[in-house]
């Protein structure tokens, strides 16, 4: 069973088709690099996956729950991080995991928030408010957030957007770290990423999917050519 | 392979936890201090010394109701603009949602602890009934139905605040369009007013418009009267901003 399968997802705002048409599916030990330049449909997509959004047409699931008629099955299973990492700022990374974990319906908040710094390394800062934290912080508590409940599925939106390069590497070793034992989806602007860590490339143009393809048999298309040549050939 | 975490979900453990993150989130920042500052100051301020509370002579605290729908149409919708509109500029909404508890869950934990705000400001001006007892024999029963007429006055008042903080981003928009809507409610039924409407329309429909303001249902409980009819308008307005609020997230 496909942990992440969309349907013909569809999503306008007013006139703007933002979503159209976007059948996907996703297996565990995948992870997918979700491409496409700004505005393509990446973040709506994922909204639809996660459920934040309802779409006009079709329909999503996770690990096999309805994101529409049973969200909270759907949910429970599903790490989510948005775009920009939110948390409530006035919060201490500690109390805002806490909260998080609760919300999750964890049996035993203390030890897995512990765990969860400890993975993330945000145990020197777990008594600092989000608010004060630096960009590759907030970032991780992003994340941290989205992988409390170490769930079956994870989408995250751009999760190494603003960090260092440090960072960026970190993030991926902890991604790479559970993805045999998850589905996940992860969009960025970074192509060497993709090369790296994903093991299936899904390309995004104006709302419809371009190529859904390993990132070598992507490559092997295009003889000769680099990866950010390819990104611009097929999304201009 | 299963996940290794153990999952309880429950909906009372949820809601408790969101009460909590969501009163307590008040104390977080100088608003609070202000507010329950402001709040006690002009609730005491304005009975001394608009209302005459010490020049009448009389043990009682209906002087100092008075001016509670004017209060609450100010606090009320400066402690419920961050309800949504908060969430809604952090993009923390998108996180709230995407957790496995339900828009009422959230919508009604984040509301009571709004109203428990209000409580606890009202609850700051409790001395007043001591000053009263020692300065004369006041009705305690009276009172206490009094102090119930204005907590759910400033619970009508925060459900027109959660629909105003449901519809933008910007806690200022979501404060003046709260407030102003809390205005109306309260000028209706003030002589003024009636005196305006009454140069246009008829008699009978003027005071049929006076009985949707604030102070008209209000009144009855500062008198020790506990009608049916403005005790549901209070909680009808409450439950209606609260019940409004909540579809409007929820077809966000």
């Amino acid at each position: 069973m496909a942990l992440i399968e969309a349907k013909n997802l569809s999503k306008s705002f007013g006139t703007i088709r933002a979503v159209s048409n976007v059948s996907l599916s996703v297996e565990r030990g995948e992870v997918i690099g979700f491409l496409g330049p700004n505005g393509a449909g990446k973040s709506t997509t994922m909204k639809l996956l996660a459920g934040y959004l309802q779409p006009d047409q079709g329909s999503a699931r996770i690990a096999g729950f309805d994101v529409s008629e049973s969200p909270v099955e759907a949910k429970s299973r599903l790490g989510y991080s948005p775009e920009g990492a939110p948390a409530y700022g006035e919060m201490t990374v500690k109390e805002f995991l806490d909260f998080a974990a609760t919300l999750r319906g964890l049996k035993d908040v203390t030890t897995r928030v512990q765990e969860t710094l400890a993975l993330c390394r945000l145990s020197d800062v777990a008594g600092q408010s989000v608010d004060t934290l630096s960009k590759g912080y907030r970032m991780r508590v992003g994340f941290a957030q989205a992988v409390i409940h170490d769930p079956e599925v994870l989408i995250l939106d751009e999760p190494t957007d603003g960090l260092d390069p440090n960072q960026k590497h970190e993030v991926r070793r902890i991604l790479a770290s559970m993805a045999e034992r998850k589905a996940v989806i992860v969009s960025t602007h970074l192509l060497e990423e993709v090369e790296a860590l994903c093991t299936r490339v899904i390309l995004i143009s104006r709302g419809e999917i371009r190529c859904d393809e390993t990132p070598k048999s992507l490559l092997a298309r295009f003889p000769g050519k680099r990866m950010d040549e390819i990104f611009r050939h097929l999304t201009t | 392979m299963k996940s290794s975490v153990t999952l309880r979900l429950n909906p009372m453990r949820a809601f408790r936890a969101i009460l909590a993150r969501e009163f307590l989130g008040y104390f977080r920042t100088p608003l609070a201090y202000v507010f329950l500052a402001v709040f006690n100051a002009f609730a005491v301020s304005l009975a001394f010394f608009v209302g005459s509370f010490y020049e009448s002579g009389i043990a009682n605290l209906d002087r100092f109701f008075i001016y509670h729908p004017w209060l609450w149409a100010f606090l009320a919708p400066a402690a419920g603009a961050r309800l949504w509109a908060e969430e809604r500029r952090q993009g923390t909404l998108e996180l709230l949602l995407t957790w496995p508890v339900t828009v009422w869950q959230a919508a009604l934990g984040k509301f009571i602890a709004a109203w428990l705000f209000l409580a606890t400001a009202l609850a700051m001006s409790l001395p007043m009934v001591l000053t009263v007892s020692w300065l004369g024999k006041p009705d305690l029963g009276t009172i206490a139905c009094g102090y119930l007429g204005s907590l759910l006055c400033g619970g009508a008042c925060l459900g027109i605040a959660a629909v105003c903080s449901a519809l933008t981003r910007s806690q200022v928009i979501a404060f003046v369009t709260g407030f102003l809507a809390c205005f109306i409610l309260v000028i209706v039924g003030y002589g003024v007013l009636d005196n305006l409407l009454s140069g246009i329309l008829p008699t009978q429909y003027v005071s049929n418009v006076a009985r949707i303001g604030l102070w008209r249902n209000l009144e009855p409980f500062t008198l020790g009267i506990l009608g049916i009819q403005p005790l549901t308008y209070f909680i009808s307005v409450a439950l209606a901003g609260l019940g409004l609020s909540t579809l409007m997230i929820e077809r966000r």
